[in-house]
């Protein structure tokens, strides 16, 4: 896929190699490129990794024992922030660009040939040069037009078959009648051919649909990654007191669940024997771990982080609260999908006016004894010059200059209609957990450790993966700690990291006695030292909401977590906040909120914001979000400051104002060309001329937003 | 105007050959990593060879 790669793989892997892929924001300058390439080329088990440094990912090579999170605790290591990326980057989506990146070069080789030998007739070549280019330029365009029209062909067909129009309509038209009626002028040997006009309009009208295909994120597959996330199986007790493998679907209400440690829910159920902690923030939101004991509902999905706990199955398979909510997504995706693109929108009007016009100055000419050809020469050129060309290009490039400005502060939005829905965002909803606040635990009070206690603590923190310690392993290293060399780490399950340093036993440990509130123990010898943690606020959240509320965007919170939690964060940020919402609720409330009128933009990162992040108007995930959040919202952003919102509801905003004056000017445009058209004034040379000039007048008008958003950026 | 046979033909090809050239650019990933390479010409040499 990438014949540049220096890296190859190496030979004594002999094993097939896994891929993934990472996301890593982070990334500045070419010393980032050779950190992380040759950090990860030392790791064993990782055969090559290769930096795209404009897309910001890293394609690792690796042994398929090894996993993802691993090389991300790789690459965390190496001192960067990482997402995972799509696991197939090369899906439909790039095909697709891919197909119109051949049809815009094919057309554009198209139209530079057809145009020399238009030139040359335009300068006054004589009779029989002006047939001999006429017959070559034919010879060009009617196989140039075959390929690259058939993304609009195909569209229009597929509209006219469902008794619709959308904008390619008119421009299949527009083309084919082009082409037809240049080729009866070169067979007749008539003096005006406008097979450069055709392939012109289909190259800027490519340039447009091409510009809009790059940006388009990857397709929505929320539904299968989210089942994924439920445990496959269990392990269950029967009569005998055997225990046997049962698989998810197979499992059914009244079997006794045996669940390890570490091991994901397969099904609903209730607690019967043993304690433990939960954690429930794949539903929930919520990143405390919360004790269950016997009597306790307990979900599929959710992971038992303890003790090993016997569980009497009450919900199974397509009955759990996660396969609801995968349910819920589905329905909830369904309403966005019927959002009509502004361009489509503006072409519902334009199409039939278009027509009609050529239409009318056909049958005008006849009515004034013109004959047949002359009228017809003269409605195609009407339907030439009326061609959308410029609306096909000026919002394409008007949406891929914003995201683009977008993505440099940290921004990704997934495509042109999401920019579109944002800018008509009235409300925000703002889920709380891991949205508002960092959905990490940090340690409070790191202040009471001594330099060699934060070293121990980072070294032990670092080889585990529990919240708590990755958590205290993050702020460390970004206070600058260096970890200390622990020798023998290792970690048991539910209580914690144990290690030596020079010959000192270390230890990062669950408290013996529960405080309330979370908490861990750093022994160092014999001596214990109580860390603290809470989840913070993320830090740049007042002035997020002041310009939020400045834009005229009223903020509330919809927390699926405890009422109390969320009145204190509520009565700190002086919002209106709605506590204990299950998945349903917000679905409901956005629905309500729809009815009245409002359209809402949501912020949330968990799975349980998977169906309101689905059927919002318009919906923005953190990059820590779950795979499926990120996946059923229109935008992610990434990194700690929420800032981003923010900018994406102005840039948004300001992208359709050079829309709108885009559309203006193009209207400008007909208005002067259209009567010299209908009034038999256009020649081919015409048309050229005032095609290009009009496509370049908004483009260029589009291209004024990156100048806004550089400034924008400098101050 | 005999030279017309020639030059147009000419011209023909040197714009397929150049069409050619951009398939063949895109279907290798010639345009995946345009940043990268600008930035990979200041590391040092002893790269991950």
């Amino acid at each position: 896929m990438n014949a540049i790669t220096p890296t190859e793989p190496r030979s004594e892997a002999a094993a097939p190699l896994a891929d993934s892929r990472f996301t890593v924001p982070g990334m500045r300058c070419a010393g980032c490129i050779g950190k992380i390439e040759r950090g990860l080329a030392e790791v064993p088990g990782v055969a090559s990794a290769r930096v795209n440094f404009s897309a910001r990912r890293v394609a690792v090579s690796h042994d398929p024992a090894l996993d993802a999170e691993a090389i991300m605790e790789e690459i965390r290591k190496l001192g960067f922030e990482v997402e995972r990326a799509a696991d197939n980057p090369l899906a439909r989506d790039d095909a697709e660009t891919k197909r119109l990146m051949r049809a815009l070069a094919v057309a554009g080789f198209g139209m530079m040939n057809i145009m020399l030998f238009s030139v040359s007739i335009w300068s006054g070549a004589d009779v029989v040069t002006r047939e001999m280019f006429h017959w070559i330029s034919a010879l060009i365009a009617v196989p140039v037009v075959a390929y690259s029209g058939r993304p609009f062909f195909t569209s229009a067909l597929m509209a006219l078959r469902y008794r619709r129009t959308n904008m390619d309509v008119p421009i299949s038209i527009g083309v084919i009648l082009a082409t037809a009626m240049s080729l009866y002028e070169t067979v007749t040997g008539g003096a005006h051919a406008y097979f450069d006009g055709a392939v012109m309009l289909l190259f800027f009208l490519l340039a447009g649909r091409a510009l809009d295909a790059m940006m388009r994120g990857r397709a929505r597959s929320g539904i299968a990654a989210l089942l994924g996330r439920m445990g496959r199986g269990a392990q269950v007790i029967d009569e005998t007191g055997a225990a046997r493998y049962v698989e998810a679907e197979r499992l059914a209400p009244g079997m006794l669940m045996l669940v390890a440690a570490g091991e994901a829910l397969a099904a609903d159920g209730t607690v019967v024997d043993g304690r433990t902690t939960i954690d429930a923030s794949m539903l929930t939101g919520e990143s405390d771990p919360r004790p269950a004991g016997p009597g306790d509902l307990v979900h599929a999905g959710m992971i038992n982080l303890g003790d090993p706990v016997r569980v009497t199955v009450t919900a199974a398979a397509q009955d759990t609260a996660i396969a609801d909510i995968a349910r819920l997504m589905d329905e909830a995706g369904q309403s966005r999908s019927r959002y009509v693109r502004v361009a489509d929108r503006a072409a519902r009007l334009y199409a039939p006016a278009v027509h009609t016009l050529a239409f009318l100055s056909f049958c005008g000419w006849m009515v004034a004894g013109a004959g047949v050809y002359k009228a017809l020469t003269i409605a195609t050129a009407v339907l030439i010059i009326t061609c959308p060309c410029a609306l096909g290009l000026a919002v394409p490039a008007a949406q891929v200059v914003a995201a683009g400005a977008l993505m440099r502060r940290g921004l990704l939005i997934k495509d042109g209609s999401a920019l579109e829905r944002l800018a008509e965002a009235d409300q925000v909803l703002l889920d709380k957990t891991g949205t508002l606040t960092l959905g990490e635990p940090r340690p409070t009070n790191l202040q009471v450790l001594t330099p060699q206690g934060r070293a121990i603590a980072l070294g032990l923190a670092q080889s585990s993966r529990h919240p708590l310690s990755r958590g205290l392993a993050r702020a460390l290293r970004e206070s600058g700690v260096e970890p200390a060399a622990i020798e023998g780490v290792c970690e048991t399950a539910g209580t914690g990291m144990r290690g030596t340093l020079d010959g000192v036993e270390v230890a990062l440990l669950r408290p013996e006695l529960e405080t309330g509130g979370l908490a861990a123990d750093l022994l160092i010898g014999g001596f214990r030292t109580r860390l603290a943690f809470a989840d913070p606020l993320r830090p740049d959240v007042k002035p997020t909401l002041a310009a939020l509320e400045a834009q005229g965007l009223p903020v509330a919170i919809a927390s699926g977590d405890r009422f109390e939690a969320v009145a204190a964060v509520s009565r700190e940020l002086g919002l209106f906040g709605m506590a204990a919402m299950r998945p349903a609720d917000k679905l409901a409330l956005l629905e309500r909120r729809a009815a009245a009128g409002h359209r809402v933009l949501m912020v949330g990162d968990g799975l349980n914001d998977g169906p309101a992040l689905a059927g919002a108007h318009v919906s923005i995930a953190p990059g820590g979000a779950s795979d499926v959040s990120q996946q059923a919202a229109d935008a992610v952003f990434v990194g700690e400051r929420m800032m981003p919102i923010a900018l994406a509801v102005k840039v948004a905003r300001a992208t359709m104002r050079v829309v709108r004056e885009n559309f203006a000017l193009a209207v400008l445009y007909n208005l002067a060309a259209v009567p010299l058209a209908i009034m038999g004034f256009v020649t081919p040379l015409v048309a050229a001329i005032a095609m290009s000039g009009s496509s370049l007048l908004v483009v260029g008008n589009s291209l004024r937003l990156a100048r806004a958003a550089g400034k924008e950026e400098a101050a | 105007m005999t030279i017309l046979g020639f030059l147009i033909p000419l011209a023909l090809v040197c714009g397929l050959s150049g069409l050619f050239f951009f398939f063949w650019a895109m279907r290798t990933g010639q345009f995946e990593d345009l940043d990268g390479a600008a930035n990979r010409i200041l590391l040092d040499e002893d790269g991950p060879q």
